[in-house]
Order: structure tokens, then sequence, then C-alpha cells
């Protein structure tokens, strides 16, 4: 879309991404940690997305695919960590994961 | 259509700011719903069509149907109210309403022509099933490994012997 300049979609990229970083750090609950990842990783989609249309090459959106793939599995994993996590220790609060056995 | 970008834009921003700052966890997931549907509404602006509908269908409807069933699997709600007060509803209607008066203009309004740079769904998978054909062959492999960790990490004590192996 040669109206909508570029630039702004990486930003849009950067805003998005800043905010799952910043809601990772902040939010103690393993549940919606998981989602600020999806955040992130959606972000980092969109700026390949944006750059494959700066460049009019598919590869942007074939990476895009490939990240997706990769986010379904992260999420899978990491709801079944959920739940073994909470069957454990009661509850989903990351901080409550500070010993590690084996 | 460059108004639909930056509309879609400001609303994938507030719905994630939303995300991120809700104390209820299903209202947080929701409001990630609308976030994404308005990166796909970003998607389709910037000549993605393909990959917008793939957000929709695998994003909104598989990654985070798997997000509620978890938590509906982990009672996380048990002790909250079930009743939703109607305010609660008001954030995300007026961000999904914003949301379906930008596809109704797309539709009716504009003219379905986006651009020259679009690149459609016939382009992405001559590259997907040519020069990338390994990745999807990775990326099988990963979702596959995936699916068996996951049910290995989630099954109960109960389902495994003493050393910890799968019955």
């Amino acid at each position: 879309m040669a109206a909508v300049s570029l630039d702004h979609g990486l930003v849009l990229a950067a805003i998005l991404f800043a905010i799952g970083f910043a809601g990772l750090l902040t939010r103690r609950n393993l549940i919606v940690a998981l989602a600020c990842i999806e955040i992130m990783l959606n972000a980092a989609g969109l700026a390949f997305v944006v750059a494959g249309a700066r460049w009019g090459q598919a590869d942007g959106q074939v990476m895009f695919l490939f990240v997706l793939a990769m986010a379904a599995a992260e999420v899978a994993v990491g709801l079944a960590i959920a739940i073994r996590f909470r069957e454990t220790l009661k509850s989903l609060d990351v901080d409550e994961a500070d010993e590690m056995k084996g | 259509m460059t108004a639909l970008f930056y509309i879609a834009a400001v609303v994938a921003v507030l719905a994630t700011l939303m995300v991120v700052t809700r104390s209820n966890l299903v209202h947080a997931l929701v409001y990630l719903v609308i976030s994404l549907f308005a990166v796909a509404v970003v998607f389709y602006t910037l000549g993605a069509p393909f990959v917008a509908a793939l957000e929709v269908i695998v994003y909104a409807g598989a990654i985070m149907m798997l997000f509620l069933f978890a938590v509906m699997l982990l009672n996380v709600s048990a002790d909250a109210p079930l009743r939703v007060p109607l305010r609660a509803w008001l954030g995300p209607v007026i961000l999904a309403a914003v949301l379906l008066a930008e596809v109704v203009y797309g539709l009716v309004l504009t003219n379905p022509r986006l651009s020259g740079t679009e690149i459609g769904p016939e382009a992405v998978s001559e590259a997907l099933y040519g020069p990338y054909v390994l990745g999807v062959e990775l990326a099988s492999m990963l979702l596959l490994a995936a699916l068996i960790g996951a049910r290995h990490v989630a099954a109960r004590d109960g389902d495994r012997d003493a050393d910890g192996d799968e019955a």
C-alpha cells in the first residue's frame, strides 16, 4: 500500500512489542506472561510483513507464517506448563517458582 | 485506506494496553483478541490479505481458544463473580465497533483494489512451496514436537510409572 507510510507500520510494530515487553516484565500471572509473549511475537510478524510490503516480495509473509507456527507451538507447551504449575504450586504466580528441583 | 491503517493502529495499541493492565484474566484475553483483529486490519491495509485472514483464523481463532481453554481447565475464575457488569463491556464494545465500522467502510465505500504492491495468496503460496518448502517441513515437525511435548508435560502423575515415563 503505497499510501501508508511503511515507517509508521514499523513504528506500530515497535509500540506493540514495547507494550508486550513491559507487560511481560510487569505482570506476574503466568497466563498473562504468555499472552504478552504472543503480543511480542505478533509485533515481530508485523515487522516482517511491513518489510515484505516494502520490497514487494512474498518472503515477509512467509516468515510471518513461520512465526505463526512457532507461536502456536510455544503457546501449546506454555499452557501445558501452566497446568502443571497450577497443580504443583497451587498458584499461577511466576514468583512462586523460584526454586529448581529435579 | 491510509485512515484505516491509522485507526486500526490506534485500536491495536489501546487494546494491547488493556491486555497488560487488566486484572481480570478473561478480560485481558478478550482484549487480546481485539488487538489481533486490529493487527489483521493493519495487514490488510498493507496489502497482505492472506496473512490478514490467517491472523484472524489461527491467532484469534485457534491460539486464543487454547488460552481460554487453559483458563477454563485451570478454573482461574472460580471465585470471581460470574455476573459481568454492564460497565465492563463498554471498552471492548467501543473498540470492536470501530473495527467493524472500518470493515464496512472498506467493503462498501472504497474501491476494493488496494494498491500495486499488494501480495496475494498466490505469490505467498508459490514462495511457501518453492524456496521455503524445507521451512514448511520443519514447521510441521515443530508442531508435532510441541503436541507431544505438551501432552507429556500436562499429563497427570497417575499417567506415569515410577521412572516418570508415560505408562
